[in-house]
């Protein structure tokens, strides 16, 4: 893995106020940075905004992709410390959605100086059940999910590599397709749907450091209520906001809720 | 379809004197067709909850309508994977497009059973443009369901099948090459090998083995073909050569019996040569005596301990198993101290790249010289060193297999270095 640039690995995008205090915005398993397409822009007129895509989704690069380094959260945290590094980002308020909220938690743990506060937005530190804890799901329940993505990632070789990898000689094939957002190789799909949903991060909420705004929604099937308020009872100091909205993508089913609880908490001194 | 056509019948053709009726007139109700329509129809507030929904869908699912219109989520409909594939995909996806289509869900129905199905959705606005509800379609995909299941049952079988085969072939590459080379007092060996692909055998092979106390035999080839068929006859040359060396140390009989065995084996619509080098070490003084004949092949190249590098053509020397009276051409070589002589293949020469030597792009033995003339004086593991660079180097444009085999007496001073 050379350093070949975290902009072109990670295709990181910076916008907003040069002087701003930075805020990174991080998206979860599914689709890429165009998640935070309506809360990015409200928040660059008071911050830099640092918006990226996991290697492996989005238009990142799909050959940086190893199967090792990504079978558990730590390589994707890495990467996150990698983009901070390079980009020279002092006091970064690291705000991670959905699996991105643990690939958060993780790299503050590992280097908290560099991170100024967490916003964990619909997070959840384990999705299985387990006893005396409530994930939501069974480990059955994940093997479906899998095979939702087979049965929709059927034909993508054939028809998303080309345009994926690129090829010159089909120039045609480069604009946006429908679903874009949302797709990539279906072997990363898999690798990053296992490491996303059958991982469990509890041990490590009690290690963060770092002053930590934990966020949910009033109904979310993939997040429920008891796991928002078990991060911020496991994280010290960790403050829970309940959104009025649906669904486990507030920053678009709510953006204006969103962008206000971020803003706040990330403004505030 | 076939050419055939049949006109439909007209109005006035109809027997009885009726009143003529409008084929259109069949389907005089909006409402029927949505509650009845070959698909199921739903309409979703934007959290989710089911505001309205088809009798088609019902019936598919085993609800009473009053059970789910107002009071369940169309997540409540799927299964527990479909959900978080659901949640994860395609919800965000229809905020930020607007619609979505083909996407493959699972839905639970009230019994339990599950109903594979298509689902397409578009969001709905209201005259201020801003989404007031989604609008589903939902399509029975059972029948393709199964039938993709046994597209992606038979995709991992194939996958499975094709590592079995690179990893046989990957055993049966070995077995035609020595594990390692042979210790030769006095003298450095090194090889490099390159496999173009992992879904065939090579045909590039070499050997170095010991005859008698200070005699040793070697070869590099190339055999006509790839794959299964290269690989016997890559199996008979080898044994060939190691055994007709034992009986005579000439690389002229060496090779001659080889031309006879081949062209013995070799059938009309299945012909069976290649191109070899053959020879004999064997110790001189502070260096090596070599004896070697080609058939067909590319020149070795000497490495002298002065700095020059120069090809070592041999006369004669056609193709190995095509014609039954070839004749093969020895020629002595001294390697003194310093010298190092290399033999390759020409899937090294035929390499497209930039930095090629001849007309149509490829390497060429021009620039093959240049690149050895640079690096003399040099030790075979040296060489073959820089040769395992110079063809990474190519990328891509090394398409076929390539071989290598360097033969190097080392200088006084390197000898020093190694036992020293």
């Amino acid at each position: 893995m050379g350093r070949s640039g975290v902009s072109t690995r990670n295709h990181v995008k910076v916008t907003g106020r040069e002087d701003g205090p930075t805020v990174m915005l991080a998206h979860g398993f599914g689709c890429d940075q165009n998640m935070w397409r309506l809360v990015a822009p409200a928040l660059a007129r008071d911050f830099r905004v640092v918006t990226f895509d996991h290697v492996g989704s989005g238009r990142s690069d799909l050959s940086a992709w190893e199967a090792e380094r990504y079978a558990a959260l730590d390589g994707y945290a890495d990467d996150v410390l990698r983009i901070c590094r390079e980009l020279d980002l002092p006091e970064v308020v690291f705000v991670g959605h959905s699996v991105s909220a643990m690939i958060g938690v993780l790299a503050a743990i590992r280097e908290p100086d560099r991170f100024a506060k967490l916003v964990l937005l619909v997070p959840s530190p384990c999705y299985i059940d387990d006893e005396g804890y409530r994930g939501g799901f069974s480990r059955a329940d994940i093997e479906e999910l899998l095979e939702s993505l087979d049965s929709n990632y059927l034909g993508w070789s054939a028809a998303m590599a080309p345009v994926i990898m690129g090829n010159p000689d089909r120039p045609e094939l480069g604009e946006e397709l429908t679903n874009s957002f949302c797709r990539t190789d279906p072997e990363i799909a898999r690798a990053f749907a296992r490491v996303t949903f059958l991982t469990d991060h509890r041990a490590d909420l009690a290690k963060v450091g770092v002053p930590t705004l934990v966020v949910d929604c009033l109904q979310d099937v993939i997040a429920p209520p008891e796991v928002g308020a078990f991060v911020r009872d496991q994280i010290p100091g960790s403050r829970l906001v309940t959104l009025p909205a649906t669904g486990h993508c507030p920053q678009l089913s709510a953006p204006e809720a969103t962008i206000e609880a971020i803003a706040s908490f990330a403004a505030h001194r | 379809m076939t050419g055939h056509r049949t006109d439909p019948p007209r109005p006035e053709d109809r027997g009885g004197g009726a009143p003529a009726l409008l084929p259109s007139l069949l389907e005089d109700s909006a409402e029927d067709l949505y509650e009845n329509a070959p698909c199921g129809y739903l309409s979703t507030l934007l959290n989710g909850q089911i505001a309205k929904i088809n009798t088609t869908l019902l019936k598919w699912l085993g609800y009473a309508r009053e059970e789910l219109v107002g009071l369940r989520t169309f997540s409540d409909l799927l299964t527990a994977g479909g959900r978080l594939y659901h949640e994860t995909h395609f919800a965000p996806l229809l905020t930020m497009q607007g619609a979505i289509g083909g996407v493959a869900l699972e839905l639970r129905a009230a019994d339990g059973t599950r109903l594979p199905v298509l689902v397409t959705s578009t969001v709905k606005c209201g005259a201020d443009g801003r989404p007031q509800l989604i609008r589903t379609t939902v399509f029975d995909a059972s029948d393709r369901r199964a039938y993709e299941r046994e597209l992606l049952r038979a995709r991992r079988e194939a996958e499975v099948e094709r590592e079995r085969l690179q990893r046989l072939f990957a055993t049966l590459q070995r077995s035609l090459l020595p594990p390692s080379l042979p210790a030769v007092p006095g003298l450095e060996a090194a090889a490099y090998y390159h496999i173009a692909s992992r879904d065939r055998v090579s045909g590039d092979f070499y050997d170095v083995f010991q005859l008698t106390a200070d005699r040793w035999g070697f070869f590099l080839g190339d055999v006509c073909g790839k794959g299964a068929a290269a690989a016997a006859v890559t199996s008979l040359i080898r044994y060939t050569l190691r055994a007709a060396a034992v009986y005579d140390f000439d690389p002229v009989t060496v090779l001659d019996t080889l031309n006879t065995a081949l062209h013995r084996e070799s059938h009309g619509d299945d012909p069976r040569f290649c191109t070899v080098i053959f020879g004999i070490l064997t110790p001189d003084g502070d260096g090596f005596s070599v004896t070697l004949a080609s058939g067909g092949h590319p020149p070795c190249l000497l490495l002298r301990a002065d700095g020059a590098a120069e090809y070592q053509t041999t006369p004669d020397g056609l193709l190995v198993g095509v014609f039954p009276g070839a004749t093969f051409t020895a020629r002595r070589i001294r390697l003194a101290p310093g010298d190092t002589l290399l033999l390759y293949t020409d899937g090294l020469t035929e390499a497209r790249t930039a930095a090629g030597s001849t007309p149509d792009g490829r390497y060429g033995e021009p620039a093959l010289r240049a690149f050895a003339a640079r690096l003399a004086p040099a030790g075979a593991a040296g060489i073959i060193a820089a040769l395992a660079v110079l063809l990474d180097g190519f990328g891509d444009g090394l398409g076929d297999d390539a071989a290598a085999l360097a033969l190097g007496v080392p200088s006084p001073r390197a000898r020093g270095a190694l036992t020293g």
